[in-house]
């Protein structure tokens, strides 16, 4: 008897410690994540500190050019932040409309089937590898728009701008429609019963009420307009400058951080360490942004409980 | 004027023209990169290494690579991502920590990939001294797939039903045996689809690879993980930004290959998601 229950104890104790085993394992595994995000912090700032150590904070923020590869050095953050959010200003006008617009349709128009269909479609454009939009952008429709817009240059902002709006289409479509969605029949029924047609009550009080979801939405598309690089590296040239002008060739902050990475920069020079320093500013304009999306969508599904 | 019957039908004409002009985009797209590359795609092509020729240029190195590459990340980002999402779905406490690592994970899905090239860059290649190897190339796109995995699996694992594990515990199965033996057989077919659209976009990222330094000309076969490499996008991107057309049919004929790769994996995904959902049904 006591016998089989010390074979019994054995038995459960190495149970046990295999248990344990496998759940701190499985820990491991999850805390991965945590040490992803703090070796992104801790290289950015080391970098950054040794890229800070050579140009001055004032400079960085204050100058209005960026030229670290050439003889004569300007550290001005501002022409590639200028670069950034022109490509991703011309994508929004691209993606917004026309994402906003159909998920109106998908949602309040379409059957169960044209659903169905349509929405894997606009899936591909999101599944298209980035390097195959800067092909489109390079040689197909910079070509075409050169036809109308003569004084457009073989690099450009606005050829990118179109194809990433494109890329980013999906996501704008299917966050807002589950927006949409989200919005509880009784308001819909409500509107109607207050004699509103259907396109009354669409602007009236779907998109209305579904507002902070097509926002959240807007900005996540933003986030990833900026962080987008192939399509820019390939299309939009490196030309880093002050300018609203979508027609010149401008360089973003992925795109430098390509172009240097290109080129034969000797490590520990003040151009290798700036890499990190514009990857530091694009983390944290992504971040904000994605914090910024999260907060408002949460804001808003409170709203009707 | 929002109220008359004609505008709902000029608004719904609106709406139908854009989706099928953004359908009809895609598909000029599609026929203008078949009409550029499809003349180039011979048994040469795929079995040739870079020249500077382009006539005699292929793809193989690249498409060895891109292979390679994909094997290495799912053996590394499969264990390490079901992993975290069994974790966090069976095993977390409802603690701030868990909470911390669930937030942390959605964040870094919105990290730009640049910023893992440059994470690559100087942890793997630099501080671990792995160089341009293939090796590095792997761990850093595994980094940049990983929360996509996590979210995917952890979504196919909530949707086994609680029953299922109830009815194993009632059999006195321990936690692991409960997963082992019930969620993960349940949930597989979910996280397998999801994976490998995760792998699919490994195949397609270029950025973080050039970052960390892949190299746009290869003369050789990747022959271990130390080996220097390249893949199909970054030789697809070299051949576009050369200023002569020959190179650009020769990149066109490169993006078809690579899409028909992810076309394949897609079609795969796709299939075992039905599978799936007729499972669940029975």
């Amino acid at each position: 008897m006591s016998d089989t229950n010390w074979l019994y104890s054995r038995r459960t104790a190495r149970r046990e410690i295999k248990e344990r085993a496998i759940a701190g394992t499985l820990f491991l595994s999850a805390a991965v994540s945590i040490f992803v995000t703090i070796a992104i912090v801790v290289v950015i700032a080391i970098e950054g500190l040794n890229f800070f150590s050579e140009v001055r904070l004032s400079q960085f923020f204050l100058d209005t050019e960026w030229t670290p590869l050439f003889h004569e050095k300007h550290f001005g953050i501002w022409p590639l932040i200028n670069g950034t959010l022109l490509v991703a200003a011309v994508a929004l006008v691209v993606a917004l409309p026309l994402g906003l617009l159909i998920a109106i349709y998908l949602s309040e128009f379409a059957s169960t089937r044209t659903r169905s269909f349509v929405k894997p479609i606009l899936e591909i454009f999101a599944g298209i590898p980035t390097v195959v939009y800067g092909y489109f952008a390079l040689l197909f429709l910079t070509p075409y728009l050169q036809k109308v817009l003569p004084d457009l240059g073989a690099f450009n902002a606005l050829s990118p701008g179109i194809m990433m709006g494109f890329m980013i289409l999906p996501m704008v479509a299917s966050l807002s429609e589950d927006a949409l969605y989200a919005v509880p029949r009784s308001l819909k029924d409500g509107a109607y019963a207050l004699g509103s047609s259907k396109l009354q009550m669409i602007f009236g009080v779907l998109v209305p009420s579904a507002l902070g979801g097509i926002v959240a939405s807007f900005i996540l598309a933003m986030s990833r307009a900026v962080g987008e690089t192939m399509i820019v590296t390939i299309a939009a040239g490196q030309q880093p400058k002050l300018s609203l002008d979508p027609t010149e060739s401008v360089a973003t902050m992925t795109a430098y951080i390509v172009q240097v990475s290109l080129g034969d920069t000797p490590h520990g020079s003040v151009e290798y360490y700036s890499i990190f320093v514009v990857g530091g500013m694009l983390f944290l304009i992504t971040l904000f942004l994605n914090f910024l999306s999260f907060k408002i969508r949460d804001k808003f599904s409170l709203s009707f409980r | 004027m929002l109220r008359n019957k004609s505008s709902e039908y000029l608004f719904l004409a609106v709406c139908l023209t854009v989706l099928t002009g953004t359908v009809l985009f895609l598909l000029v797209l599609m026929a203008d990169l078949i009409l550029d590359g499809v003349s180039r795609l011979d048994y040469q092509f795929l079995t040739s290494f870079p020249s500077r020729r382009a006539a005699r240029a292929g793809i193989a190195p690249a498409l060895v690579g891109s292979v390679y590459l994909m094997i290495l990340v799912a053996l590394i980002s499969l264990p390490l991502g079901v992993g975290a999402a069994i974790y966090l779905e069976e095993y977390a406490p409802k603690t701030w920590f868990s909470r911390m690592i669930e937030l942390n994970i959605a964040n870094l899905a919105g990290v730009p990939s640049v910023v893992y090239g440059i994470l690559g860059l100087q942890i793997f290649v630099r501080y671990f001294k792995l160089d341009r190897s293939l090796l590095a190339g792997a761990l850093t796109m595994s980094l940049l797939i990983l929360p996509i995995i996590i979210l995917t699996s952890r979504e196919s694992i909530k949707r086994v039903p609680e029953s299922i594990r109830d009815g194993a515990r009632a059999l006195g199965a321990s936690k692991w045996a409960v997963v082992q033996d019930h969620v993960l057989p349940l949930a597989s077919p979910g996280i397998f689809t999801g994976c490998i659209l995760a792998f699919s976009r490994a195949i397609g990222e270029t950025a973080p690879l050039v970052i960390m330094g892949a190299l746009t000309y290869v003369a050789y076969l990747p022959d271990s993980v130390m080996s220097e490499f390249t893949v199909l996008p970054i030789q697809a991107f070299n051949w576009i930004s050369r200023p002569k057309v020959a190179f650009h049919v020769n990149a066109a004929a490169a993006i078809l290959v690579l899409l028909t790769m992810l076309l394949t994996m897609n079609a795969v995904a796709v299939l075992l998601r039905n599978k799936f959902e007729t499972k669940l049904e029975l």
